[in-house]
């Protein structure tokens, strides 16, 4: 069914055909009206969940992370400030391997507050143990959202779903809903190894030591290293899952997209722009102007952030002339964080293209077309005037 | 997935005994009971049993007589300050040592 | 409760194994392994870090027999409600879910959770096993070390605040069970467990646990400790249910009688070793003063 709706309305939806059993959430702007939304749900009936009004974003997580370790399939919201509460929690979720879902409505975070969007909140968060996934319209939440669960699921890892704030949680879009009978096709039912149980009792996440140790039948049991390893692994073979996820996705609903990048007029680009969320469709504007000045340059949009997909990024762009990445976060005192990724992974190629870093709508500056093709027609044409170092769009100094 | 060597992925502990070791060698004094006091043991009654209901580390049974587990006894003596006649009392572990030889 | 629990039949099986890290004569292990008898075995603990995190074992072995999720400092209650939510997503009515937290993770850390859960109504029991410091990170300060208390973050001149009254904080959220207890007095203790189970809503058990380590006494005297503190007035045993407060057990029987002096149970340890005879004086008072309220609304 198509419908015009807001993106938390999508996410909404996505989160109910899900059949999430256990929901916290705890309100924070841009995210509020997606866990509204969903209370709107469970009060109507519509959806068979427990919606638990926690009183802060840390007990949100602690909610999901213990109904999850009981069992059941668990979700929660969240944006800027609440994000970083919830930051011992995130580690947590990981390292106790919770195939936990979480929408991160993407805002800046304070001091100074601001409601506005950029991806600082997430971005800060990369090193928790969650996979990051960025959404760039109302379909790719929805189906991002499903998707977050089956992958979840299968790496024992979990999954932020994230979307730019107002931009596209608060814009009407159409987007396909689909039935519940397609879902329960794509999405089995949560199934966990192990689950807290009275008749088969286990200590979660006890103490470790720093070596290994024998289990009570004296099998050597990993430690915390290996128990670390294994997490970092299984994010890895989570790129592949992806893959073989979007495949199953594509059977059951005939509509698929790359997990990792998604291409605008790159087939043949001597230049390609590279960010995070809806701003690749911003740039895709801007490289239209600029292809009509006759200037070869195209946009990815990187859906995937962590795991990095690192051999997708390397294949993409180390053919091209230049890479210029655009950022709305930065990791201070050194150089946008996607920049710095994205030139690790071209280290490796035998062709390195030049690599610019645009900061650009930090706590919701207006991003302007007209900016963008300025600094985008620069990139392709002057490349040798651009430094190695953050160039900021928009700063009024 | 790929299979490795640890099968889970992690940290699950199950329940068994003696996580801390054997923390009857923790002991300097060991609690002895003197059957001829312990009230059950010579009333041959299921009584009393202070003992057991005080034992920290539920090392004595509610049995007739009442056992201690010196395996894991730690030796930190409430049973011999708590029991109501004076039953147990605690003895020097060098004495037992000094036995075994 | 109709049956006081006695010794001969309170249950025997053992929940906790023996052979664990806690120190020898540990008020909480008498508290642990007492409550567990009482909450039985369709029980699922959630615990955060504490001594009770070291007593139950270190990975991969448990000494606890129930199945247990540690979780962080300042979500107990959280985390609790989160099983439950699993548990009711699951049409599981009967599992018993018991939050376990030391007096720092509840009355410090963990109270915002606890708060909350209580508002919302969790069908849950919250044990708060009180020794009065952060027992596990080396004996510092927390909300209810008493007054005058050495500690390593009070180290001369002993704590200057008072003890922080949790149990009346969590009575304020109105819920139907709030209860205190002593390791001293595990028949006491086991009963208001027991209790607690028949009750719908948030329980909570405040939980007096004499600590050898961190008070400096002799272990033997871990019992005789506790049941000081209670004889000389200074920790009470009630319950407040539905509102309405009760002494009970040894406390019941202290109404209208002469208790020891406070000094008694201060010159036991070595922690109270900063406090002047003025300001034993001044809790005695203070004593005598909550003592003559209960003596006049038992009257």
């Amino acid at each position: 069914m198509h419908i015009i709706e807001s993106g938390n309305v999508a996410a909404a939806n996505g989160v109910k055909l899900a059949k999430v059993q256990v929901v916290a959430a705890y309100p924070i702007t841009p995210q509020t009206p997606l866990t509204e939304k969903l209370s709107e749900f469970v009060d109507a009936g519509e959806m068979d969940a427990q919606y638990i009004p926690v009183e802060s974003e840390h007990s949100a997580l602690a909610v999901c992370i213990a109904a999850s370790s009981a069992g059941s399939r668990t979700f929660t919201a969240t944006s800027a400030n609440g994000l970083l509460y919830m930051n011992e929690q995130l580690h947590w979720a990981a390292g106790a391997r919770l195939p936990i879902v979480m929408c991160v409505v993407n805002r800046g975070i304070g001091a100074p507050w601001t409601v506005w969007n950029d991806h600082q909140d997430a971005i800060s968060q990369r090193d928790t143990g969650w996979i990051q996934v960025y959404c760039s319209d109302h379909q790719q939440i929805i189906d991002t959202v499903l998707k977050a669960f089956y992958l979840a699921e299968t790496v024992n890892v979990p999954v932020m779903v994230c979307y730019d704030g107002y931009i596209l949680s608060h814009t009407y879009m159409p987007f396909d809903i689909p039935t519940q009978a397609d879902v329960d096709k794509f999405l089995p039912p949560f199934k966990p190894a192990y689950a807290l149980n009275p008749g088969q009792p286990a200590n979660l996440n006890t103490v470790t030591l720093p070596d290994i140790r024998p289990d009570v039948r004296g099998n050597m049991a990993p430690g915390y290293m290996e128990i670390r390893h294994n997490l970092h692994t299984d994010m890895r073979n989570a790129i592949d899952v992806m893959a073989d996820i979007n495949k199953k996705f594509e059977n059951v609903f005939g509509r698929n997209g790359n997990p990792y990048i998604e291409e605008y007029k790159c087939d043949d680009a001597e230049f390609v722009a590279i960010c995070l969320g809806s701003l690749s469709y911003h740039l895709r504007d801007v490289v239209d102007i600029l292809r009509e000045e006759g200037i070869s340059v195209g946009v990815m949009g990187l859906r995937l952030y962590r795991p990095f997909p690192d051999q997708a990024v390397r294949d993409a762009l180390s053919a091209r002339k230049g890479v210029i990445v655009f950022e709305k976060a930065l990791s201070y005192g050194n150089q946008g964080a996607l920049y710095a990724d994205i030139k690790s992974a071209l280290y490796a190629a035998e062709n390195q293209p030049t690599v610019h870093n645009y900061i650009l709508g930090l706590g919701g500056r207006e991003i302007k077309t007209d900016q963008l093709v300025e600094c985008l027609r620069n990139s392709c044409t002057q490349p040798e005037t651009i430094d190695d170092t953050p160039q900021w769009i928009g700063l009024k100094l | 997935m790929k299979k490795d060597k640890f099968g889970c992925r992690k940290s699950h502990s199950e329940p068994g005994p003696g996580d801390g070791g054997r923390t009857g060698s923790w002991r300097v004094m060991r609690p002895v009971i003197d059957l001829d006091k312990c009230i059950p043991a010579k009333t041959n009654k299921a009584a009393c049993f202070t003992c057991w209901l005080f034992c920290p580390d539920s090392v004595i049974t509610r049995t007739i007589p009442p056992t201690i587990d010196y395996e894991y006894c730690k030796g930190c003596e409430i049973c011999a300050e708590e029991c109501p006649v004076g039953a147990i009392t605690m003895v020097d572990e060098t004495v037992f040592i000094e036995e075994e030889k | 409760m109709t049956e006081k629990t006695t010794i001969l039949n309170l249950p025997e099986d053992e929940l906790v194994h023996p052979g664990n890290r806690a120190c020898a004569g540990c008020g909480l292990s008498i508290v642990y392994r007492i409550g567990l008898k009482a909450l039985g075995r369709d029980t699922i603990l959630v615990v955060p870090p504490s001594c009770l995190t070291v007593l139950q074992g270190l990975y991969p072995i448990a000494a606890t027999q129930l199945p247990c999720l540690n979780v962080t400092f300042a979500s107990t209650a959280a985390a609790a409600t989160g099983v439950l939510g699993a548990l009711r997503a699951q049409k599981n009515e009967s599992t018993i879910v018991a939050a376990w937290a030391g007096d720092g993770g509840t009355s410090d850390i963990g109270l915002q959770a606890l708060s909350g859960a209580c508002e919302r109504g969790e069908d849950f029991i919250f044990i708060c096993y009180d020794n009065e410091a952060y027992m596990n990170t080396g004996v510092q300060r927390s909300g209810t070390t008493p007054q005058g208390v050495i500690t390593t973050t009070t180290p001369f001149s002993g704590k200057a605040q008072k003890k922080k009254d949790v149990p009346s904080i969590i009575a304020a959220h109105n819920i139907d069970y709030v209860a205190t207890a002593s390791a001293s007095y595990p028949l006491d203790l086991y009963d208001k467990i027991v209790k607690a189970k028949t009750i719908k809503g948030p329980k909570y058990i405040h939980v007096h646990t004499p600590c050898p380590a961190g008070w400096g006494f002799n272990s033997r005297y871990t019992v005789k400790l506790g049941k000081l503190a209670v004889e000389t007035g200074l920790f009470d045993l009630y319950e407040i249910e539905n509102g309405k407060f009760t002494l009970t057990g040894a406390s019941e029987k202290l109404i209208g009688k002469e208790r020891k002096p406070v000094a008694e149970y201060f010159s036991t340890q070595s922690r109270f070793r900063a406090l002047s005879e003025e300001m034993i004086d001044n809790i005695q008072k203070e004593t005598d003063a909550k003592w003559a309220e209960y003596n006049k609304n038992a009257s």
